[in-house]
């Protein structure tokens, strides 16, 4: 089954979260008021608390469900990418720290590839942070440059983890959504929801410090093309804004769709943090590594909260990794290559799962990348990761009747879940 | 960009001590003992469990987390944090007892004024960090030291983050105690631990912290909110050797037994060698780490080439490490700013390393005092 849909704890229901700690019956003495609020949280953690990840993870470990929420792979990996991981475990210094901003063998190994995206030379030290993650990429670039205060623009529907992390600095997000152009009777596409110029830069003004753009996009699938990013530079360059670039599903784009970096616009890149992920690159979300790109001026107060926070990441990975990318930089024009591989194999995942929800009378909207797709349940009542989730409390009504399925998934698991879903069907015929 | 790029949280901490030195001993053809990390591998069972985890089931490749007293010295990030979340670091020092002309100084010998200590705390006082076995001194706190910071803790309401990183490092029998598990404690504690540290594998970047879910339900929250996940192999490999140290635990063949009993013995190797150059190391009871006192070098070198207002300890770790091949800590970069001249004559030696490393050590020491 799938996963049954509970009230949600997301995080733009403020009110619900405000806890402080009643001492006295926890400590077992006697207590004063004070002692509550030394012992309640930071005020820059208040109401965000609530995880709906935390929450789906614990439900879909029922060895019953098949689990179509969180975006992980249940394909394998590239073998040549678990092998490096063995053979690294068993040199030694690569147990023990490496540089904190990033291991040097990798870092080159990004520059090197980067350097062809960006056509620009790009300084392996200065201008790239390895993290944990792209979510510590994210991490990074909010503490490192959001302060209490400003406003950072988040377009609905928009990653979870965006509007906590704004919230976590003291700064206010600010939300425009992604609307649909009418469809008659065409298939529905990631490319027909868009964003409002006029209704974009109004959102604009002078405390607007970011804006966060996610291409290719989740839950959407959609790749913004080059007008779409050209709105968005133009209105960050009026207003002197930084672009905060999530471009984690940057391989995922599938037939008739090109990855464009905003960073490499006119005038972007100073103004830009390109954040990019080894498990979404290389089917290996475990590994929690990821990276920012961007200029130095930008670059070096990431890595100011990097040496205040963990300071380094974990070295066997990080040289696993390198050495996987240098066996598909080499093949970068070849089928074999991961990068060009994997965006075909999940194009006919992509397609089956379309004809799937169609043949059921779901009206899915066709992604032009990433790892999920969206459908309309309107017509059922069912769930799986609800986009409302995505959403912040004003615009969730918008997106309520949209469930996000993750299609990486290995055929059996697609085989499953089909059964499941013409079962449904059947039963409510 | 016009406006200020930088959020304001990051003011004053973007200098980075281990930044500086690790470039430096990079740059040098230098024995490193600078740097708190073995330069021999993991025990094989923790190898094997690493490659255990990384080649087994292919799914541990996904997805599977005021006023702060700071005890100086310090190990240096604890006042960047504290600065970063907007706290106050207010410091105490540990400050050594005299000894006989001729003997060798202890890390017990160091300690805190108990006075002193009490008036360091507020009503605005939220937290203190405790480090033991401590970094740099190698000082592990008796019962005794943790029952008085532990009931000023509980006067005081203040919860306690102590950084019990080299809990297993503890020599001649000093026994290493965890102050969450004294009276009225528990509620209040945070304890911190490494894999790292615990299992000689600094690169797996794995550590862990203990305490009432009442106060880490927001360290989760922070969590799930900066890096969310740690990587699962890591994970798996750690918990892997733990389940092996468990059913050996207190016997001789246990890590935890075998490996500070080898250390032990490099340490007072070190201390031997050192002594041989006229150092003055201070016998660390735990810990990777000793620190030596460098005053006469101070009185007979008193100019060496530095920054205006750079403390002597650090212009002398970069002759050492230029003139003599030998890199080692300044002990004034655990230290605040005002209270920095009064650690300058010391310096930072790291003695969990490979046997090869310390007698290149010896070679480097013994042309030193041919030198000399």
């Amino acid at each position: 089954m799938f996963l049954a849909q509970r009230s949600l704890c997301f995080p733009s229901g403020r009110a619900k979260f405000l806890k402080t700690i009643s001492s006295s019956k926890i400590l077992g003495f006697s207590a004063s008021a004070k002692m509550s609020l030394k012992f309640t949280n930071a005020k820059r953690i208040e109401g965000l608390d609530g995880n709906m990840w935390i929450e789906f993870t614990k439900l879909a470990a029922d060895p019953s469900v098949v689990n179509l929420g969180q975006g992980f792979p249940d394909i394998s990996p590239p073998t040549y990418v678990k092998e490096e991981l063995s053979k690294i475990s068993a040199i030694d210094s690569l147990n023990q720290y490496t540089r904190g901003f990033g291991h040097p063998s990798l870092v080159k190994a990004l520059s090197y590839l980067y350097e062809k995206l960006y056509q620009k030379q790009i300084d392996s030290n200065k201008e790239i942070l390895v993290t944990v993650g792209a979510y510590g990429s994210l991490f990074n670039t909010v503490q490192a440059l959001i302060d209490e205060g400003d406003e950072v623009i988040l377009i609905v529907p928009f990653y979870d983890c965006y509007e906590p992390m704004v919230r976590m600095a003291g700064a206010t997000p600010v939300f425009i959504p992604l609307r649909s152009k009418p469809v008659d009777g065409k298939r529905w596409s990631s490319s027909d929801w868009t964003l409002d110029p006029q209704e974009l830069e109004s959102k604009f003004n002078s405390k607007t410090k970011a804006i966060i753009l996610n291409t290719p996009h989740n839950p959407l699938g959609k790749v913004y093309n080059k007008e779409e990013l050209q709105v968005i530079a133009d209105l960050c360059i009026k207003y002197d804004t930084l672009c905060i670039s999530d471009e984690v599903y940057e391989w995922l784009v599938y037939s008739g769709n090109k990855h464009l970096k905003i960073a490499t616009f006119p005038g972007m890149w100073e103004r830009t943090i390109t954040i990019g992920s080894a498990g979404k690159t290389f089917s290996v979300t475990g590994w929690k590594l990821g990276w920012s790109i961007g200029p130095n001026h930008l670059i070096k107060h990431l890595q100011t909260v990097q040496q205040n926070t963990i300071y380094t990441c974990a070295t066997p990975l990080q040289e696993a990794l390198a050495q996987a990318f240098w066996i598909d930089i080499k093949r970068m024009d070849d089928p074999e290559c991961y990068f060009n591989s994997l965006p075909k194999e999940l194009e006919v995942k992509r397609d089956r799962m379309v004809h799937l929800l169609e043949s059921v009378g779901l009206k899915p909207i066709v992604p032009d990348g990433g790892y999920f797709i969206i459908a309309d349940v309107s017509l059922l009542k069912l769930s799986a990761i609800p986009v409302s989730a995505f959403c912040n409390s004003e615009t969730k009504s918008q997106f309520e009747k949209f469930v996000r399925f993750c299609f990486i998934k290995k055929d059996s698991t697609l085989d499953a879940a089909e059964e499941i879903i013409k079962a449904w069907s059947v039963q409510k015929s | 960009m016009a406006k200020q790029l930088q959020a304001r949280r990051l003011d004053g901490i973007d200098h980075n001590p281990w930044v500086e030195f690790v470039k430096l001993a990079s740059e040098h053809d230098v024995v490193n003992l600078g740097q708190g990390f073995p330069d021999f591998p993991p025990p094989d069972f923790a190898v094997e469990a690493f490659q255990h985890a990384v080649s087994g089931d292919f799914m541990l490749n996904q997805y599977t987390k005021a006023f702060v007293i700071i005890i100086e010295p310090f190990f240096d990030c604890y006042e960047p944090m504290t600065v970063m979340a907007g706290g106050r670091p207010v410091f105490v020092p540990l400050k050594p007892g005299p000894i006989q002309n001729g003997e060798l100084g202890s890390s017990s010998n160091w300690q805190l004024d108990s006075m002193e200590l009490a008036s360091k705390f507020t009503s605005r006082t939220k937290a203190l960090v405790l480090n033991t076995p401590n970094n740099p001194l190698g000082k592990v706190f008796s019962r005794e030291e943790l029952e008085l910071v532990a009931s000023l803790c509980q006067q005081h309401d203040v919860v306690c983050i102590t950084d019990e990183v080299y809990q297993w490092m503890v020599y001649d029998g000093h026994p290493h105690i965890s102050i969450a598990s004294l009276p009225g404690m528990w509620e209040r504690t945070l304890t911190i631990g490494s894999a790292g540290k615990t299992f000689s594998a600094t690169g797996w970047k794995v550590g862990w912290v203990l305490g009432p879910d009442h106060i880490m339900k927001h360290l989760r929250t922070v969590h799930q909110n900066s890096i969310f996940h740690c990587p699962t192999q890591s994970q798996a490999a750690v918990a892997e050797s733990f389940e092996r140290e468990q059913l050996l635990f207190g016997q001789p063949s246990s890590y935890f037994v075998q490996f500070p009993q080898a250390m032990q013995r490099r340490r007072d190797r070190m201390v031997r060698s050192l002594q041989s150059v006229g150092l003055k190391p201070v016998v660390p009871q735990g810990s990777y780490f000793l620190i030596t006192d460098i005053s006469d070098f101070k009185r007979k070198m008193p100019d060496l080439p530095g920054a205006v207002d750079e403390p002597y300890d650090r212009r002398f770790v970069k002759w050492m490490i230029k003139n003599k091949g030998l890199v080692a800590i300044p002990v004034s970069i655990f230290c605040s700013v005002p209270h920095q001249k009064h650690f300058d004559h010391y310096i930072r030696f790291c003695f969990v390393k490979d046997e090869a490393t310390l007698q290149a050590m010896d070679e480097k020491l013994r042309k030193w005092k041919a030198e000399l």
